[in-house]
Protein backbone atom coordinates (compact mmCIF):
# COMPACT_ATOMS: atom_id res chain seq x y z
CA UNK A 1 0.00 0.00 0.00
CA UNK A 2 2.77 2.34 1.01
CA UNK A 3 4.72 1.57 -2.12
CA UNK A 4 1.60 2.24 -4.14
CA UNK A 5 1.14 5.69 -2.62
CA UNK A 6 4.75 6.60 -3.25
CA UNK A 7 4.56 5.34 -6.80
CA UNK A 8 1.46 7.47 -7.30
CA UNK A 9 3.22 10.44 -5.81
CA UNK A 10 6.16 10.00 -8.17
CA UNK A 11 3.96 9.52 -11.22
CA UNK A 12 2.04 12.70 -10.58
CA UNK A 13 5.10 14.70 -9.71
CA UNK A 14 7.24 13.79 -12.71
CA UNK A 15 5.44 16.01 -15.26
CA UNK A 16 5.76 18.95 -12.85
CA UNK A 17 9.50 18.43 -12.69
CA UNK A 18 9.65 18.16 -16.47
CA UNK A 19 8.07 21.58 -16.85
CA UNK A 20 10.49 23.15 -14.42
CA UNK A 21 13.45 21.79 -16.36
CA UNK A 22 12.26 22.94 -19.74
CA UNK A 23 11.62 26.44 -18.50
CA UNK A 24 14.68 27.51 -16.50
CA UNK A 25 13.82 31.21 -16.64
CA UNK A 26 10.92 30.95 -14.24
CA UNK A 27 11.68 33.36 -11.42
CA UNK A 28 12.75 31.66 -8.23
CA UNK A 29 13.97 28.57 -10.07
CA UNK A 30 16.37 27.03 -7.61
CA UNK A 31 20.01 26.66 -8.50
CA UNK A 32 20.73 23.87 -6.04
CA UNK A 33 21.07 20.61 -7.97
CA UNK A 34 19.02 18.54 -5.53
CA UNK A 35 16.04 20.76 -6.10
CA UNK A 36 16.05 19.83 -9.82
CA UNK A 37 14.86 16.40 -8.74
CA UNK A 38 11.12 15.75 -8.78
CA UNK A 39 9.80 18.04 -6.07
CA UNK A 40 7.73 15.32 -4.43
CA UNK A 41 9.10 16.17 -1.03
CA UNK A 42 6.93 19.25 -0.85
CA UNK A 43 4.15 18.63 1.64
CA UNK A 44 1.32 20.11 -0.37
CA UNK A 45 2.48 18.38 -3.57
CA UNK A 46 2.65 15.02 -1.81
CA UNK A 47 -0.77 15.43 -0.21
CA UNK A 48 -2.25 16.50 -3.55
CA UNK A 49 -0.63 13.54 -5.31
CA UNK A 50 -2.01 11.10 -2.74
CA UNK A 51 -5.52 12.52 -3.14
CA UNK A 52 -6.46 12.11 0.48
CA UNK A 53 -4.38 8.98 1.02
CA UNK A 54 -1.96 8.48 3.85
CA UNK A 55 1.52 9.99 3.68
CA UNK A 56 3.84 7.23 4.80
CA UNK A 57 7.53 6.52 4.74
CA UNK A 58 10.18 4.45 6.45
CA UNK A 59 10.81 4.42 10.16
CA UNK A 60 13.62 2.99 12.27
CA UNK A 61 11.64 2.32 15.45
CA UNK A 62 9.92 -1.06 15.97
CA UNK A 63 6.39 0.35 15.81
CA UNK A 64 5.84 0.20 12.04
CA UNK A 65 2.50 1.96 12.36
CA UNK A 66 4.47 5.06 13.21
CA UNK A 67 5.69 5.08 9.59
CA UNK A 68 2.40 6.75 8.75
CA UNK A 69 3.22 10.45 8.75
CA UNK A 70 -0.11 12.11 8.03
CA UNK A 71 -3.45 10.29 7.78
CA UNK A 72 -6.16 12.62 6.46
CA UNK A 73 -8.73 9.85 7.13
CA UNK A 74 -8.77 10.99 10.75
CA UNK A 75 -10.60 14.12 9.67
CA UNK A 76 -13.43 12.13 8.08
CA UNK A 77 -13.61 9.88 11.11
CA UNK A 78 -13.85 12.91 13.41
CA UNK A 79 -16.66 14.29 11.24
CA UNK A 80 -18.43 10.94 11.45
CA UNK A 81 -17.98 10.56 15.21
CA UNK A 82 -18.89 14.11 16.19
CA UNK A 83 -21.55 14.99 13.65
CA UNK A 84 -22.96 12.04 11.68
CA UNK A 85 -23.08 9.56 14.53
CA UNK A 86 -24.41 12.11 17.01
CA UNK A 87 -27.28 12.98 14.65
CA UNK A 88 -28.06 9.46 13.48
CA UNK A 89 -27.86 8.09 17.03
CA UNK A 90 -29.83 10.95 18.54
CA UNK A 91 -32.59 10.77 15.95
CA UNK A 92 -32.77 6.96 16.09
CA UNK A 93 -33.06 6.75 19.88
CA UNK A 94 -35.10 9.88 20.66
CA UNK A 95 -37.17 9.50 17.49
CA UNK A 96 -38.12 5.95 18.41
CA UNK A 97 -39.05 7.01 21.96
CA UNK A 98 -41.24 9.79 20.55
CA UNK A 99 -42.89 7.36 18.13
CA UNK A 100 -43.64 4.95 20.94
CA UNK A 101 -45.19 7.67 23.10
CA UNK A 102 -47.28 8.78 20.14
CA UNK A 103 -48.33 5.20 19.44
CA UNK A 104 -49.30 4.68 23.06
CA UNK A 105 -51.40 7.85 23.07
CA UNK A 106 -53.15 6.91 19.85
CA UNK A 107 -53.71 3.19 20.33
CA UNK A 108 -53.37 2.66 24.07
CA UNK A 109 -52.44 -0.73 25.43
CA UNK A 110 -53.35 -3.60 23.16
CA UNK A 111 -55.75 -5.77 25.22
CA UNK A 112 -56.35 -9.51 25.08
CA UNK A 113 -59.62 -9.80 23.20
CA UNK A 114 -62.26 -11.55 25.25
CA UNK A 115 -60.17 -11.21 28.40
CA UNK A 116 -57.79 -13.73 29.93
CA UNK A 117 -58.99 -17.32 29.67
CA UNK A 118 -57.11 -18.54 32.71
CA UNK A 119 -55.73 -21.39 30.63
CA UNK A 120 -52.11 -21.11 29.54
CA UNK A 121 -49.83 -22.61 26.94
CA UNK A 122 -46.03 -22.79 27.03
CA UNK A 123 -44.49 -20.32 24.61
CA UNK A 124 -40.80 -20.38 25.56
CA UNK A 125 -38.96 -23.04 27.54
CA UNK A 126 -36.35 -22.35 30.20
CA UNK A 127 -33.38 -22.46 27.80
CA UNK A 128 -35.05 -20.02 25.42
CA UNK A 129 -35.92 -17.64 28.22
CA UNK A 130 -32.52 -17.84 29.92
CA UNK A 131 -30.77 -17.20 26.63
CA UNK A 132 -33.10 -14.32 25.82
CA UNK A 133 -32.35 -12.66 29.13
CA UNK A 134 -28.60 -13.20 28.78
CA UNK A 135 -28.71 -11.40 25.43
CA UNK A 136 -31.14 -8.77 26.71
CA UNK A 137 -29.24 -7.90 29.89
CA UNK A 138 -25.85 -7.74 28.19
CA UNK A 139 -27.37 -5.75 25.31
CA UNK A 140 -28.72 -3.11 27.71
CA UNK A 141 -25.33 -2.66 29.37
CA UNK A 142 -23.53 -2.70 26.02
CA UNK A 143 -26.00 -0.14 24.66
CA UNK A 144 -25.75 2.21 27.64
CA UNK A 145 -21.95 2.04 27.83
CA UNK A 146 -21.77 2.51 24.05
CA UNK A 147 -24.12 5.49 24.02
CA UNK A 148 -22.05 6.92 26.87
CA UNK A 149 -18.99 7.12 24.62
CA UNK A 150 -20.83 9.32 22.14
CA UNK A 151 -23.33 11.23 24.25
CA UNK A 152 -22.02 10.89 27.81
CA UNK A 153 -19.83 13.96 27.77
CA UNK A 154 -22.78 16.12 26.69
CA UNK A 155 -25.39 14.52 28.95
CA UNK A 156 -23.75 12.85 31.94
CA UNK A 157 -20.46 14.75 32.34
CA UNK A 158 -22.09 18.08 33.28
CA UNK A 159 -24.23 16.28 35.86
CA UNK A 160 -21.65 14.17 37.70
CA UNK A 161 -18.37 16.02 37.11
CA UNK A 162 -15.19 14.83 35.35
CA UNK A 163 -13.82 12.38 37.97
CA UNK A 164 -17.08 10.48 38.46
CA UNK A 165 -17.70 10.52 34.72
CA UNK A 166 -14.28 9.02 34.03
CA UNK A 167 -14.95 6.28 36.61
CA UNK A 168 -18.30 5.50 35.01
CA UNK A 169 -16.83 5.50 31.51
CA UNK A 170 -13.87 3.34 32.55
CA UNK A 171 -16.12 0.70 34.10
CA UNK A 172 -18.46 1.05 31.14
CA UNK A 173 -15.54 0.32 28.83
CA UNK A 174 -14.54 -2.81 30.74
CA UNK A 175 -18.15 -3.98 30.84
CA UNK A 176 -18.51 -3.27 27.12
CA UNK A 177 -15.39 -5.26 26.24
CA UNK A 178 -16.09 -8.29 28.40
CA UNK A 179 -19.88 -8.57 28.08
CA UNK A 180 -19.35 -8.76 24.34
CA UNK A 181 -18.58 -12.45 24.85
CA UNK A 182 -21.83 -13.60 26.54
CA UNK A 183 -23.71 -11.37 24.12
CA UNK A 184 -22.13 -13.06 21.11
CA UNK A 185 -22.70 -16.52 22.59
CA UNK A 186 -26.35 -15.63 23.19
CA UNK A 187 -26.78 -14.45 19.61
CA UNK A 188 -25.41 -17.76 18.32
CA UNK A 189 -27.70 -19.78 20.62
CA UNK A 190 -30.62 -17.57 19.62
CA UNK A 191 -29.94 -18.31 15.97
CA UNK A 192 -29.83 -22.06 16.61
CA UNK A 193 -32.98 -22.06 18.78
CA UNK A 194 -35.25 -19.88 16.69
CA UNK A 195 -34.06 -19.84 13.09
CA UNK A 196 -36.47 -22.63 12.07
CA UNK A 197 -39.47 -20.53 13.18
CA UNK A 198 -38.16 -17.35 11.57
CA UNK A 199 -37.90 -18.29 7.90
CA UNK A 200 -40.08 -15.77 6.03
CA UNK A 201 -43.08 -17.32 4.27
CA UNK A 202 -46.40 -16.46 2.65
CA UNK A 203 -48.13 -15.95 5.99
CA UNK A 204 -45.75 -13.07 6.67
CA UNK A 205 -46.69 -11.37 3.41
CA UNK A 206 -50.38 -11.59 4.31
CA UNK A 207 -49.64 -10.41 7.85
CA UNK A 208 -47.75 -7.39 6.57
CA UNK A 209 -50.48 -6.62 4.00
CA UNK A 210 -53.06 -6.55 6.78
CA UNK A 211 -50.89 -4.06 8.68
CA UNK A 212 -49.88 -6.56 11.32
CA UNK A 213 -50.94 -6.39 14.90
CA UNK A 214 -49.63 -2.88 15.51
CA UNK A 215 -51.14 -0.72 12.82
CA UNK A 216 -53.95 -2.86 11.47
CA UNK A 217 -57.16 -3.78 13.21
CA UNK A 218 -57.80 -7.38 12.28
CA UNK A 219 -55.67 -10.24 13.50
CA UNK A 220 -54.03 -11.74 10.49
CA UNK A 221 -52.89 -15.35 10.69
CA UNK A 222 -49.53 -15.88 12.30
CA UNK A 223 -47.33 -18.82 13.16
CA UNK A 224 -45.01 -18.96 16.15
CA UNK A 225 -43.50 -15.63 15.13
CA UNK A 226 -45.24 -12.97 13.06
CA UNK A 227 -43.46 -10.95 10.39
CA UNK A 228 -42.63 -8.17 12.84
CA UNK A 229 -41.04 -10.59 15.26
CA UNK A 230 -39.15 -12.24 12.43
CA UNK A 231 -37.84 -8.80 11.53
CA UNK A 232 -36.66 -8.32 15.13
CA UNK A 233 -35.03 -11.76 15.03
CA UNK A 234 -33.08 -11.10 11.85
CA UNK A 235 -32.08 -7.58 12.95
CA UNK A 236 -30.82 -9.09 16.21
CA UNK A 237 -28.94 -11.96 14.59
CA UNK A 238 -27.48 -10.12 11.59
CA UNK A 239 -26.96 -6.82 13.44
CA UNK A 240 -25.54 -8.75 16.38
CA UNK A 241 -23.11 -10.52 14.05
CA UNK A 242 -22.06 -7.19 12.52
CA UNK A 243 -21.44 -5.51 15.89
CA UNK A 244 -19.69 -8.63 17.18
CA UNK A 245 -17.26 -8.87 14.25
CA UNK A 246 -16.49 -5.13 14.19
CA UNK A 247 -16.40 -5.08 17.99
CA UNK A 248 -13.76 -7.80 18.18
CA UNK A 249 -11.70 -5.92 15.61
CA UNK A 250 -11.94 -2.82 17.84
CA UNK A 251 -11.17 -4.69 21.04
CA UNK A 252 -7.93 -6.05 19.57
CA UNK A 253 -6.60 -2.76 18.25
CA UNK A 254 -4.49 -3.04 15.08
CA UNK A 255 -4.24 -6.83 15.40
CA UNK A 256 -6.42 -7.52 12.36
CA UNK A 257 -6.25 -4.26 10.46
CA UNK A 258 -4.65 -0.83 10.09
CA UNK A 259 -5.97 2.57 11.11
CA UNK A 260 -8.34 2.86 8.14
CA UNK A 261 -9.78 -0.53 9.08
CA UNK A 262 -10.15 0.53 12.71
CA UNK A 263 -11.99 3.69 11.67
CA UNK A 264 -14.28 1.74 9.34
CA UNK A 265 -14.95 -0.88 12.02
CA UNK A 266 -15.97 1.86 14.43
CA UNK A 267 -18.28 3.42 11.83
CA UNK A 268 -20.06 0.12 11.09
CA UNK A 269 -20.15 -0.85 14.78
CA UNK A 270 -21.70 2.41 15.94
CA UNK A 271 -24.26 2.85 13.15
CA UNK A 272 -25.53 -0.74 13.41
CA UNK A 273 -25.62 -0.35 17.20
CA UNK A 274 -27.78 2.77 17.28
CA UNK A 275 -30.20 1.21 14.78
CA UNK A 276 -30.39 -1.90 16.97
CA UNK A 277 -30.98 0.22 20.07
CA UNK A 278 -33.89 1.97 18.36
CA UNK A 279 -35.40 -1.36 17.23
CA UNK A 280 -34.95 -2.87 20.71
CA UNK A 281 -36.75 0.08 22.31
CA UNK A 282 -39.78 -0.81 20.22
CA UNK A 283 -39.33 -4.50 21.07
CA UNK A 284 -39.16 -3.74 24.80
CA UNK A 285 -42.23 -1.51 24.58
CA UNK A 286 -44.46 -3.99 22.81
CA UNK A 287 -43.27 -6.84 25.01
CA UNK A 288 -44.11 -5.06 28.26
CA UNK A 289 -46.13 -1.83 28.45
CA UNK A 290 -47.61 -1.97 24.99
CA UNK A 291 -49.47 -5.27 25.03
CA UNK A 292 -51.47 -7.09 27.67
CA UNK A 293 -50.28 -10.64 28.27
CA UNK A 294 -47.11 -10.38 26.16
CA UNK A 295 -44.49 -10.24 28.90
CA UNK A 296 -45.57 -13.64 30.30
CA UNK A 297 -43.94 -15.28 27.29
CA UNK A 298 -40.49 -14.30 28.51
CA UNK A 299 -41.06 -14.39 32.28
CA UNK A 300 -42.94 -17.56 33.20
CA UNK A 301 -42.93 -18.80 29.63
CA UNK A 302 -46.66 -19.56 29.95
CA UNK A 303 -48.95 -17.32 27.92
CA UNK A 304 -52.71 -17.07 28.17
CA UNK A 305 -54.47 -19.16 25.56
CA UNK A 306 -56.64 -16.23 24.41
CA UNK A 307 -53.54 -14.09 23.92
CA UNK A 308 -51.88 -16.89 21.96
CA UNK A 309 -54.96 -17.43 19.75
CA UNK A 310 -55.19 -13.70 19.10
CA UNK A 311 -51.59 -13.21 18.03
CA UNK A 312 -50.29 -16.61 16.98
CA UNK A 313 -53.33 -18.65 15.94
CA UNK A 314 -51.47 -20.97 13.54
CA UNK A 315 -48.87 -21.76 16.18
CA UNK A 316 -51.58 -22.59 18.75
CA UNK A 317 -53.24 -24.96 16.26
CA UNK A 318 -49.90 -26.62 15.66
CA UNK A 319 -49.19 -27.06 19.36
CA UNK A 320 -52.67 -28.43 19.99
CA UNK A 321 -52.23 -30.90 17.13
CA UNK A 322 -48.97 -32.03 18.71
CA UNK A 323 -50.85 -32.79 21.88
CA UNK A 324 -49.02 -30.12 23.84
CA UNK A 325 -52.26 -28.42 24.70
CA UNK A 326 -53.04 -25.75 27.19
CA UNK A 327 -52.68 -26.42 30.89
CA UNK A 328 -55.93 -25.94 32.83
CA UNK A 329 -56.15 -23.50 35.72
CA UNK A 330 -54.88 -24.79 39.06
CA UNK A 331 -58.37 -25.18 40.55
CA UNK A 332 -59.75 -27.17 37.63
CA UNK A 333 -61.06 -30.66 38.30
CA UNK A 334 -61.26 -33.61 36.00
CA UNK A 335 -64.58 -34.15 34.24
CA UNK A 336 -67.00 -35.84 36.58
CA UNK A 337 -64.82 -35.04 39.56
CA UNK A 338 -67.34 -32.68 41.14
CA UNK B 1 0.85 35.06 24.76
CA UNK B 2 2.74 33.18 22.14
CA UNK B 3 1.09 30.63 19.88
CA UNK B 4 3.54 27.75 20.25
CA UNK B 5 4.16 25.56 17.20
CA UNK B 6 6.63 23.08 15.79
CA UNK B 7 8.12 23.60 12.34
CA UNK B 8 10.19 20.98 10.55
CA UNK B 9 12.43 22.12 7.72
CA UNK B 10 12.75 18.85 5.77
CA UNK B 11 15.61 20.30 3.67
CA UNK B 12 17.72 20.27 6.81
CA UNK B 13 16.67 17.11 8.65
CA UNK B 14 19.40 14.47 8.43
CA UNK B 15 17.42 11.74 10.22
CA UNK B 16 19.88 11.61 13.11
CA UNK B 17 17.04 10.88 15.56
CA UNK B 18 18.62 13.09 18.22
CA UNK B 19 15.20 14.70 18.77
CA UNK B 20 13.71 11.27 19.44
CA UNK B 21 16.49 10.38 21.87
CA UNK B 22 16.40 13.74 23.62
CA UNK B 23 12.65 13.44 24.10
CA UNK B 24 12.81 9.92 25.45
CA UNK B 25 15.59 10.80 27.86
CA UNK B 26 14.20 14.11 29.05
CA UNK B 27 10.82 12.66 29.96
CA UNK B 28 11.87 9.09 30.85
CA UNK B 29 9.45 7.87 28.21
CA UNK B 30 9.02 4.09 28.60
CA UNK B 31 9.87 1.48 25.99
CA UNK B 32 7.38 1.23 23.19
CA UNK B 33 6.25 4.84 23.43
CA UNK B 34 7.55 7.41 20.98
CA UNK B 35 6.32 10.90 21.57
CA UNK B 36 8.46 11.95 18.61
CA UNK B 37 9.64 9.97 15.61
CA UNK B 38 11.42 10.56 12.31
CA UNK B 39 9.72 9.35 9.14
CA UNK B 40 11.65 9.24 5.86
CA UNK B 41 9.56 9.60 2.74
CA UNK B 42 10.77 8.54 -0.71
CA UNK B 43 13.54 6.60 0.99
CA UNK B 44 16.42 5.98 -1.41
CA UNK B 45 14.63 7.80 -4.22
CA UNK B 46 14.76 11.30 -5.63
CA UNK B 47 12.90 13.61 -3.31
CA UNK B 48 13.89 11.73 -0.17
CA UNK B 49 13.15 13.84 2.88
CA UNK B 50 13.04 13.06 6.57
CA UNK B 51 10.38 14.59 8.76
CA UNK B 52 10.53 14.62 12.54
CA UNK B 53 6.95 14.36 13.74
CA UNK B 54 5.21 14.58 17.10
CA UNK B 55 2.00 16.09 18.34
CA UNK B 56 1.66 19.36 16.41
CA UNK B 57 -0.57 20.98 19.05
CA UNK B 58 -3.25 21.63 16.46
CA UNK B 59 -5.63 24.53 16.25
CA UNK B 60 -9.07 22.94 16.82
CA UNK B 61 -7.36 19.69 17.86
CA UNK B 62 -9.10 16.53 16.54
CA UNK B 63 -8.08 14.52 19.64
CA UNK B 64 -9.88 16.96 21.90
CA UNK B 65 -12.89 17.02 19.59
CA UNK B 66 -13.47 13.26 19.71
CA UNK B 67 -12.41 12.50 23.31
CA UNK B 68 -15.42 10.81 25.01
CA UNK B 69 -14.35 12.04 28.45
CA UNK B 70 -13.17 15.53 27.39
CA UNK B 71 -9.74 15.09 29.00
CA UNK B 72 -7.90 17.51 26.67
CA UNK B 73 -7.30 21.18 27.26
CA UNK B 74 -5.37 23.92 25.50
CA UNK B 75 -3.00 26.11 27.49
CA UNK B 76 -2.62 29.87 27.13
CA UNK B 77 0.40 29.13 24.89
CA UNK B 78 -1.87 27.04 22.63
CA UNK B 79 -0.24 23.80 23.73
CA UNK B 80 -2.65 20.85 23.63
CA UNK B 81 -2.39 18.81 26.85
CA UNK B 82 -4.47 16.09 28.45
CA UNK B 83 -5.33 14.87 31.92
CA UNK B 84 -4.21 11.26 32.41
CA UNK B 85 -6.38 10.94 35.50
CA UNK B 86 -9.42 11.39 33.27
CA UNK B 87 -8.22 9.41 30.21
CA UNK B 88 -9.90 6.00 29.84
CA UNK B 89 -7.56 4.73 27.11
CA UNK B 90 -10.30 4.25 24.51
CA UNK B 91 -7.99 5.03 21.59
CA UNK B 92 -10.35 7.47 19.85
CA UNK B 93 -7.73 10.24 19.78
CA UNK B 94 -5.43 7.93 17.81
CA UNK B 95 -8.14 7.36 15.19
CA UNK B 96 -8.72 11.09 14.80
CA UNK B 97 -5.12 12.36 15.02
CA UNK B 98 -3.66 13.02 11.56
CA UNK B 99 -0.09 12.64 12.86
CA UNK B 100 -0.34 9.42 14.88
CA UNK B 101 0.76 11.32 17.98
CA UNK B 102 -1.19 9.54 20.76
CA UNK B 103 0.69 6.57 22.23
CA UNK B 104 -0.49 3.82 24.57
CA UNK B 105 1.69 2.06 27.14
CA UNK B 106 0.34 -1.44 26.57
CA UNK B 107 -0.37 -3.60 23.54
CA UNK B 108 -3.93 -3.30 24.63
CA UNK B 109 -6.13 -6.27 23.90
CA UNK B 110 -9.51 -5.93 25.58
CA UNK B 111 -9.08 -2.20 25.46
CA UNK B 112 -6.56 -2.19 28.30
CA UNK B 113 -4.22 0.15 26.50
CA UNK B 114 -3.58 2.23 29.59
CA UNK B 115 -3.56 6.01 29.74
CA UNK B 116 -2.69 7.77 26.52
CA UNK B 117 0.70 9.47 26.34
CA UNK B 118 1.84 12.08 23.87
CA UNK B 119 4.16 15.02 23.32
CA UNK B 120 3.47 17.73 25.90
CA UNK B 121 5.57 20.37 24.13
CA UNK B 122 7.73 19.95 27.26
CA UNK B 123 4.90 21.62 29.16
CA UNK B 124 3.95 18.88 31.64
CA UNK B 125 0.34 18.36 32.53
CA UNK B 126 -2.46 19.53 34.79
CA UNK B 127 -0.47 18.81 37.99
CA UNK B 128 1.38 21.65 39.71
CA UNK B 129 4.42 22.73 37.65
CA UNK B 130 7.62 20.72 38.08
CA UNK B 131 6.35 18.50 40.86
CA UNK B 132 7.27 14.83 41.16
CA UNK B 133 3.67 13.88 40.34
CA UNK B 134 3.80 15.88 37.14
CA UNK B 135 7.16 14.42 36.16
CA UNK B 136 6.04 10.80 36.64
CA UNK B 137 2.85 11.27 34.63
CA UNK B 138 3.92 13.71 31.94
CA UNK B 139 7.68 14.23 32.08
CA UNK B 140 9.54 17.45 32.68
CA UNK B 141 7.98 20.88 32.32
CA UNK B 142 10.58 22.97 30.52
CA UNK B 143 8.09 25.59 29.42
CA UNK B 144 7.42 26.47 33.07
CA UNK B 145 11.18 27.00 33.44
CA UNK B 146 11.20 29.38 30.50
CA UNK B 147 12.79 26.85 28.13
CA UNK B 148 11.59 25.52 24.79
CA UNK B 149 11.06 21.82 23.91
CA UNK B 150 14.28 19.84 24.13
CA UNK B 151 13.88 18.09 20.76
CA UNK B 152 14.18 21.40 18.93
CA UNK B 153 16.88 22.69 21.27
CA UNK B 154 18.96 19.56 20.58
CA UNK B 155 18.50 19.58 16.81
CA UNK B 156 22.02 19.77 15.35
CA UNK B 157 20.95 21.16 11.98
CA UNK B 158 18.16 23.30 13.41
CA UNK B 159 15.75 21.51 11.12
CA UNK B 160 13.23 21.27 13.94
CA UNK B 161 12.11 24.63 15.24
CA UNK B 162 9.91 25.21 18.26
CA UNK B 163 8.56 28.47 19.56
CA UNK B 164 6.07 31.17 18.74
CA UNK B 165 4.51 30.32 15.38
CA UNK B 166 5.08 33.77 13.91
CA UNK B 167 8.77 33.77 14.87
CA UNK B 168 9.64 30.29 13.60
CA UNK B 169 7.63 30.87 10.41
CA UNK B 170 9.74 34.00 9.78
CA UNK B 171 12.97 32.02 10.34
CA UNK B 172 11.82 29.39 7.87
CA UNK B 173 10.66 32.00 5.37
CA UNK B 174 14.10 33.67 5.41
CA UNK B 175 15.80 30.30 4.91
CA UNK B 176 13.65 29.45 1.92
CA UNK B 177 14.21 32.87 0.40
CA UNK B 178 17.97 32.67 0.87
CA UNK B 179 18.48 29.16 -0.45
CA UNK B 180 15.73 29.39 -3.02
CA UNK B 181 13.74 26.28 -2.19
CA UNK B 182 11.88 24.46 0.52
CA UNK B 183 9.53 21.57 0.85
CA UNK B 184 6.91 23.23 2.96
CA UNK B 185 6.31 23.43 6.67
CA UNK B 186 5.36 19.78 7.15
CA UNK B 187 2.03 19.31 8.87
CA UNK B 188 1.14 23.00 9.07
CA UNK B 189 -1.73 22.89 6.62
CA UNK B 190 -3.20 19.96 8.52
CA UNK B 191 -2.52 21.19 12.04
CA UNK B 192 -2.94 24.95 11.78
CA UNK B 193 -5.02 25.32 8.59
CA UNK B 194 -2.32 27.57 7.16
CA UNK B 195 1.05 27.24 5.57
CA UNK B 196 4.12 29.47 5.60
CA UNK B 197 3.73 31.86 2.68
CA UNK B 198 7.11 32.55 1.10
Amino acid sequence: MRALFLAAALLVAVPVAGQAQTNPNVSGTPTNPTSMLPPVADELEVIKALQGGRVAGRITIPDQQAASLIQPGGRSWREFHNVTLAWVGGIAVLGMLALLVLFRLMKGRIPVEGGLSGRTIQRFNLLERANHWMVASTFIILALSGLNLTFGRHVLLPLVGPEAFTAISQWGKYAHNFLAFPFTLGIVVMLLLWVKDNIPNGTDARWLKAGGGLVGHGHPDSGRFNAGQKGIFWITVLGGAAVAVTGYILVFPFFFTDIAGMQLSHIIHSIVSVVMIAVMLAHIYIGTLGMEGASDAMTSGQVDLNWARQHHNLWVEQEMAKGRGATPPAGAKAAGGD
Amino acid sequence: MARMKFLLDAERCIECNACVTACKNEHEVPWGINRRRVVTINDGKPGERSVSMACMHCTDAPCAAVCPVSCFYTTADAVVLHDKDLCIGCGYCFYACPFGAPQYPRVGNFGSRGKMDKCTYCAGGPQADNTQAEYIQYGSNRLAEGKLPLCAEMCSTKALLAGDGAVIAQIYRERVQRRGYGSGAWGWRTAYRETVAI
